[in-house]
């Protein structure tokens, strides 16, 4: 781990009219470091992801991310171009529900290929040869690329949408409920591939899930957040084995296990 | 038979070329400004026209804006200037405005067009109208009129190049046929409006002005002359114009657009120039003019 952080965030705060939907957060995340943010549904854990990728803006508070050059850069205060451009080559959004991150009607080589053609890349033989690739590295087969993926199954559509984002090489990913509506051995298996590439391509991920078992394997670092507000943070198995918060002993001893 | 009909009187009741001024000032901005931003989708107040949409209202709307006195118009319909669209709305205008009208392309200083642009290439003396059912390029691949605009204001054409990767995915070539984007002055990417992309090259550096009037999508585009305009390809599957291998079976043209004409129900069909204007004047003939009223 370096020292200077990808992502900094500060006094964080975003309502929708009385309610509070995030309020005082701030963060920092390290180059190849994976942050869990854990909690029950309507605890702000989305709406405090959709700020930090650039979707949604917040009413107070900063979020810098330091670009190729070095310098923190933030990302509400910047030229809607500039934010798109480093959305689809510095960045990835995962989505929980993949109809909001594919192209349903575009083939999956297509779905791989949109970010490289969005940043210049004319030679249709380069492109399909990246996309085979990557399908690949996300264990799908590469012989389904001219298929639609209406036609696959979920955990193979979230494959194809981490596939997607990651054949522009981006920093930071941003996962919401990755593996949300998958069954137990098909999640385990994202999960699994997930790790490993985070691992061989240094990526730093911000992962929101309710899921306790997914935030202990994946995550590094945990924030645990409730009512908008981050009720207690520390390294994931630190939280997990020994939480302090009375919230967090809570959620902790609710597992099912 | 002269080669241009004689100028009538304009039907008294109507103003000179159907519309208002107020509305011709209105479509004018709304060129001056298409023309200042080649490609650039302009919005206008489309009226309603005495015909349905789809049948050429915007472009009619901008021949109107346009026309004076001395101008001498040309409308074709698929490359013909005797099929009905054609004829009528050249005919709305011999009445409203009491121009000449042409069915020769060297005559017109004004040609309102639909699918085609003529083979015979065009001067500056010439303006093009085109008549656009659908301008946005982008349409068919992101249905949000608010995203549109911000692509093209991003110049964010990356999907673009997804759609014509599928079709190489699909079919082993880039298969779109007609309607193919084009790239114009290196900055928006605009539909060409439904021409076959044997034309496209045409729309390069052309000497004379091209306008493009779409009436229930209330846009107008222009490209104005000598702009560069790019068809859209990937580096190992460029850009290519269709091809036949026969000539045109009265002429004997290889060099242009050739419809596929049935001639009876044995299963016979010959192929004949699209440009009827084309076409008749290299079998050493006129046009016979048309009879149209």
């Amino acid at each position: 781990m370096t020292e200077l952080p990808l992502l900094r965030v500060t006094g964080l705060a975003k309502s929708f009219g009385r309610i509070r939907a995030c309020h005082g957060v701030s963060l920092e995340l390290y180059p190849g470091e994976v942050l869990g943010i854990v909690g029950e549904s309507g605890s702000g854990k989305t709406t405090l992801l959709r700020c930090l990728s650039g979707e949604l803006a917040p009413e107070q508070g900063t979020v810098e991310f330091r670009n190729t050059d070095g310098a923190l850069e933030d990302i509400h205060r910047m030229s809607e171009a500039r934010r798109r451009f480093l959305q689809r080559t510095q960045w990835g959004i995962v989505h929980q529900n993949p109809h909001d991150g594919l192209r349903m009607r575009v083939s999956a080589g297509g779905n791989v290929g949109e970010r490289l053609m969005a940043a210049g890349e004319r030679h249709y033989g380069r492109i399909r040869a990246e996309a085979v690739a990557w399908l690949d590295r996300v264990e799908l087969d590469p012989a389904r690329i001219d298929d639609l993926p209406l036609l696959f199954s979920g955990g193979m559509q979230q494959r194809l949408q981490i596939a997607r984002i990651l054949v522009s090489r981006p920093r930071l990913v941003f996962l919401d409920e990755p593996t949300g509506g998958l069954d137990v051995s098909v999640q385990a298996r994202i999960l699994d591939m997930l790790r490993r590439l985070a691992r061989d391509l240094g990526l730093a991920a911000v992962i929101v899930t309710h899921d306790l078992g997914v935030a202990r394997l994946l995550t590094d670092r945990l924030m645990v957040m409730r009512r908008g507000e981050v009720v207690e943070e520390g390294l994931t198995d630190q939280v997990l084995d020994d939480p302090h918060g009375p919230y967090t002993q809570l959620l902790v001893s609710s597992v099912i296990a | 038979m002269s080669a241009a009909l004689k100028p009538r009187l304009p039907a008294r009741s109507y103003n000179f070329a159907y519309l208002d001024e107020q509305t011709k000032k209105m479509i004018r901005r709304a060129i001056l400004k298409a023309v200042a931003i080649p490609g650039h989708q302009v919005p206008f107040a489309s009226r309603e026209m005495p015909l349905p949409y789809g049948w050429g209202t915007g472009g009619i709307q901008v021949t109107a804006s346009i026309l004076g006195r001395d101008d001498v118009l040309k409308v074709i319909d698929q490359g013909a200037d005797d099929t009905t669209n054609a004829v009528n709305i050249r005919r709305l205008f011999a009445k409203t405005a009491g121009v000449r009208t042409t069915t020769h392309t060297e005559e017109a200083t004004v040609i309102q067009t639909r699918h085609r642009i003529p083979e015979r290439p065009l001067t500056e003396n010439q303006i093009l109208v085109f008549q656009v059912p659908i301008p946005e390029p982008l349409r068919w691949l992101e249905p949000r009129e608010s995203e549109t605009l911000k692509l093209h204001a991003l110049a964010d054409y990356g999907l673009m190049h997804v759609h014509l990767y599928e079709d190489i995915a699909t079919h082993g070539r880039i298969a779109r046929s007609y309607d193919y984007p084009a790239l114009v002055h290196e900055r928006y990417v605009a539909s060409p409006s439904p021409i076959p992309k044997f034309d496209n090259p045409k729309l390069d550096r052309s000497p004379a002005l091209m306008l493009f009037g779409a009436g229930r999508e209330k846009r107008i585009y222009a490209i104005p002359p000598h702009t560069r305009v790019k068809s859209l390809d990937f580096e190992d599957h460029p850009f290519s114009v269709q091809r036949w291998d026969r000539a045109c079976e009265l002429c004997g043209a290889r060099d242009s657009f050739l419809d596929e004409v049935v001639t009876d129900d044995q299963g016979n069909r010959m192929f004949v120039c699209s440009d009827s204007d084309y076409c008749e004047t290299r079998r050493g003939g006129r046009t016979p003019e048309a009879a149209d009223d």
